[in-house]
């Protein structure tokens, strides 16, 4: 997407400026440093995501999904943008989330019961994890080295973290985490696949329709999957 | 104030496999007949084409086919001791809501329940004692026999073009099909699925060991069909969206393209989409129910509709809410053990191994949704196995195969391989198609304290109180999953694979996430007594004799196999007793 003359790194400056950066305080602004992968990767804007909760999920991705020879990284694949959508969307906005209270917060076995939707954890969780970010590091998330971002993430997984009066820490990263990997392997169609850069990492070859004669014929052979998406078909 | 219709002589709850076999078998009957269905009209040519059907996000991740739990769920909890919480988003199981309900959704597995399920405790007694059984396990027998439904099964089956191999004919063990099984009168309706390579490897190994192997009888036509009603068959794709799809060759054995078109071709018949039942009306007496009342979803418009029979049709679980809701029958109470509504709530239970072959290529994405082998050796039907040895009441199967592995789900990588990065995309594409499972499906005996009742606090998009479950597995399914997870571990290690991730048998609490499986059974069980049980043999109300509950809600306990052969068998069960005894002489088919 070009921007025909339009400065969005000048404007994006000024907007958060203007908006004296609510949600964290401490937190040095993420588009007034350098460029971020937002204005690098051709995004097509965002319908969810605010500055700083896309400079943390553009350098989650790409941390996630690195570039090599197997995948390119995962904003160029457009992680970024299934994440965005889906946040936009139904299932972050609570469709098919029982949300009535009385609310508590039970035993893990009984699964999800947080007084919010998953766009609103994704929300906290983002301020929270920075938060914690500036605290271990002097940083946000997205301003992290590489292996800061590892060891900030593997302690997330492992519950080594905790938000103070946020979000429980391990359901935020749980739901990240799916996020992820729905945005890698869902069809093309949802923003993330770009390319069906997913399944050809491990040979899925989509929506094809017909195996009848596949199932003898490549029994114990490899398939040539040219992975197919809904879009290709329809 | 609802609005009172024209009497009708059935209305079902529910049209899923069971309304649709009762709406279909009565409408031809002559009866009129009105199903209520919660869930929005879907056909194959609509709904279920390609290529919007391949789509693992919508169907798999986001449910689209099934209960939407903002409007309705359960409270869960394991013990009493504890507060129940709504499950606020499904996970552990999937019931349907659409018009097919879970027949349109499920893989097709067809298994035949046996006589060692519906006599289970006087065969324990018999075998092991009375005191083999735990004093808080409250198995009983069934009060039906599997010659009484041996033809209904066989009917089922050709309804829904089940796959397969008899290993058992008239009571000739044959070769290639299950040698436990009970005898059946015919062949199944299609010879069994193509093997994949992980079924094939599967049976090498088991037989290897010593076991029995066949290939799992599934309604997945393995070649074009048409049923004896005449609901034609395309032969299954192997397409590798099954389980949680509407198929878009009907080759999954479905009651949208079986049962339910027929019924809708009868002008006896009415389907009455997005009409969501509140509650069974029962007369001044109590002994009779006269219709339900439910609101059109639309448009909130609220409706009685009279009936002379009232059948409840829907998910397991949803109608087990209903009766607890009309407060019909007495519900069950774990202190004093009295009371029926509720009570023998089951799960299932498991154990799973993952393979992994340097070498060899699975095509995971390349099955249908019966593209297992399995046996049945440590399972109620060989009751040559001596279980004393381990201390458990029940058994399972165990399989090898695949069904429905699309890659949000099932990416498997080798324990301690790292969850994100360069190594975790390594390992995610050198594994996926080099590896496979071995699997067990396990039985939950009922027990005391697993049970149903209506919570306190929590409501519905009605207002009214959601189904409180009370369910965790106890000591007999531990030993049991243990047993299982040994077996398997002995068949992956005697397959020689690059690497093993190992069974372990779940002896953690259960919990709502993430899937395990749909066969909730219980709640509302058949049996020889109403004071042990809420339904007679014919799935009749010992309260109101002109109230049915038809579905795996009937299920005194729960076996390790897949539920929908009995639940389709009794469906045609119930619905000859209706049309043959009971609309002759309206009552009680059962003296109480």
């Amino acid at each position: 997407m070009k921007n025909d003359g339009f400065d969005r790194r000048a404007f994006l400056k000024s907007a958060v400026a203007g908006s004296a950066v609510a949600a964290t305080a401490n937190i040095p602004p993420p588009a007034q440093a350098q460029p971020t992968a937002a204005q690098s990767a051709s995004t097509g804007g965002y319908a969810f995501l605010n500055a700083e909760e896309a400079a943390f999920i553009e350098a989650l991705v790409d941390h996630m999904v690195p570039a090599d020879a197997l995948t390119p990284k995962g904003t160029d694949i457009g992680l970024n943008v299934f994440i965005d959508r889906a946040l936009a969307g139904g299932w972050g906005k609570g469709d098919r989330l029982y949300m009535q209270g009385p609310w508590k917060q039970g035993v893990p076995s009984q699964g999800y019961q947080l007084p919010m939707t998953p766009a609103d954890l994704y929300r906290s969780g983002i301020a929270a994890a920075n938060v914690v970010c500036v605290k271990s590091y002097g940083k946000s998330f997205d301003k992290l080295s590489e292996a800061q971002r590892e060891e900030f993430l593997l302690n997330l997984q492992a519950g080594k973290v905790t938000f103070d009066n946020g979000p429980p820490a391990r359901v935020f990263f749980t739901t990240v985490y799916q996020s992820v990997m729905e945005g890698m392997f869902s069809d093309p169609m949802y923003g993330g696949n770009r390319n069906k850069a997913g399944w050809k990492l491990i040979g899925f070859p989509g929506v094809i329709a017909v195996h009848h004669q596949n199932v003898e014929k490549f029994r114990d052979k490899q398939f040539p999957a040219d992975p197919v998406g809904i879009a290709d078909m329809s | 104030m609802a609005k009172k219709l024209k009497e009708v002589d059935l209305v079902l709850v529910g049209l899923g496999w069971t309304g649709g076999i009762l709406a279909k078998e009565l409408s031809a009957a002559g009866l009129k007949v009105v199903a209520l269905e919660r869930g929005g009209m879907r056909t194959t040519e609509n709904d279920y084409q390609v290529p919007q059907v391949r789509d693992e996000l919508r169907y798999v991740i986001r449910h689209d086919l099934m209960q939407n739990t903002a409007k309705d769920t359960l409270t869960i909890r394991n013990n009493v001791s504890q507060e129940a919480l709504p499950m606020r988003r499904l996970g552990s199981f999937l019931p349907g809501e659409v018009v097919g309900g879970s027949g349109v959704h499920w893989s097709g597995h067809t298994w035949r329940w046996t006589d060692q399920e519906f006599k289970v405790r006087t065969m324990y007694e018999e075998r092991y004692g009375k005191k083999y059984i735990p004093a808080d396990m409250t198995i009983q027998d069934w009060g039906i026999t599997y010659a009484e439904l041996e033809p209904y099964y066989e009917r089922f089956e050709y309804t829904a073009a089940v796959s397969g191999k008899a290993g058992n004919l008239q009571g000739q063990i044959q070769a290639g099909g299950n040698p436990f099984e009970a005898p059946r009168a015919r062949e199944y309706a299609l010879p069994p699925l193509t093997p994949i390579l992980a079924s094939e490897m599967f049976t090498a190994a088991a037989k290897n060991n010593g076991y029995h192997p066949f290939p799992r009888p599934s309604a997945n036509a393995s070649r074009a069909y048409t049923n004896p009603d005449g609901s034609r068959f395309g032969a299954c794709q192997y397409c590798g969206y099954c389980q949680r799809f509407g198929c878009e060759a009907n080759a999954k054995g479905s009651p949208h393209m079986t049962v339910i078109p027929i019924a809708m071709r009868n002008p006896n018949f009415e389907l009455r989409a997005h009409s969501w039942v509140t509650k069974v009306l029962k007369d001044s007496t109590g002994k009779r129910v006269t219709g339900v009342l439910y609101t059109n979803t639309l448009n909130g418009e609220e409706f009685e509709q009279p009936a002379s029979m009232v059948a409840l049709t829907a998910y397991a679980i949803n109608n087990v809410h209903l009766m607890l809701l009309s407060g019909i029958g007495q519900p069950y109470d774990p202190v004093s053990q009295q009371g029926v509504i509720g009570k023998n709530y089951c799960y299932q239970t498991g154990a799973s191994a993952t393979l992994f072959f340097e070498g060899h290529h699975f095509n995971p994405f390349m099955n249908a949704g019966g593209s297992n082998a399995t046996m049945d050796d440590f399972n109620h039907s060989n009751w040559e196995f001596d279980r004393a040895k381990f201390g458990y009441v029940g058994g399972f199967n165990v399989g090898g195969g695949f069904n429905t592995a699309l890659p949000i789900g099932y990416r498997p990588v080798p324990r301690g391989t790292p969850a994100w990065g360069k190594a975790w995309k390594a390992a995610t594409a050198k594994w996926y198609q080099t590896a496979m499972n071995v699997s067990a499906s396990g039985s939950v005996m009922s027990n005391r304290y697993n049970y149903f009742d209506l919570d306190p606090t929590y409501r519905n998009a009605f207002g009214q109180p959601l189904m409180r479950m009370t369910f965790d597995y106890k000591e007999n399914e531990h030993k049991m999953g243990t047993h299982a997870a040994q077996v398997i571990n002995d068949l992956a290690k005697s397959m020689n694979p690059t690497s093993v991730n190992t069974a372990t048998a779940r002896t953690e609490p259960w919990t709502v996430v993430p899937y395990q499986s749909t066969h909730n059974t219980g709640g509302t069980i058949m049996g020889t007594n109403p004071k042990s049980s809420a339904l007679n043999k014919y799935l009749q109300s010992w309260d109101c004799h002109n109230l049915f509950v038809v579905g795996a809600n009937v299920f005194p306990h729960n076996a390790s196999y897949n539920p929908t052969g009995p639940v389709g068998a009794l469906a045609y069960w119930t619905a000859d007793a209706i049309k043959n005894t009971y609309v002759k002489n309206p009552g009680p088919m059962v003296s109480a």
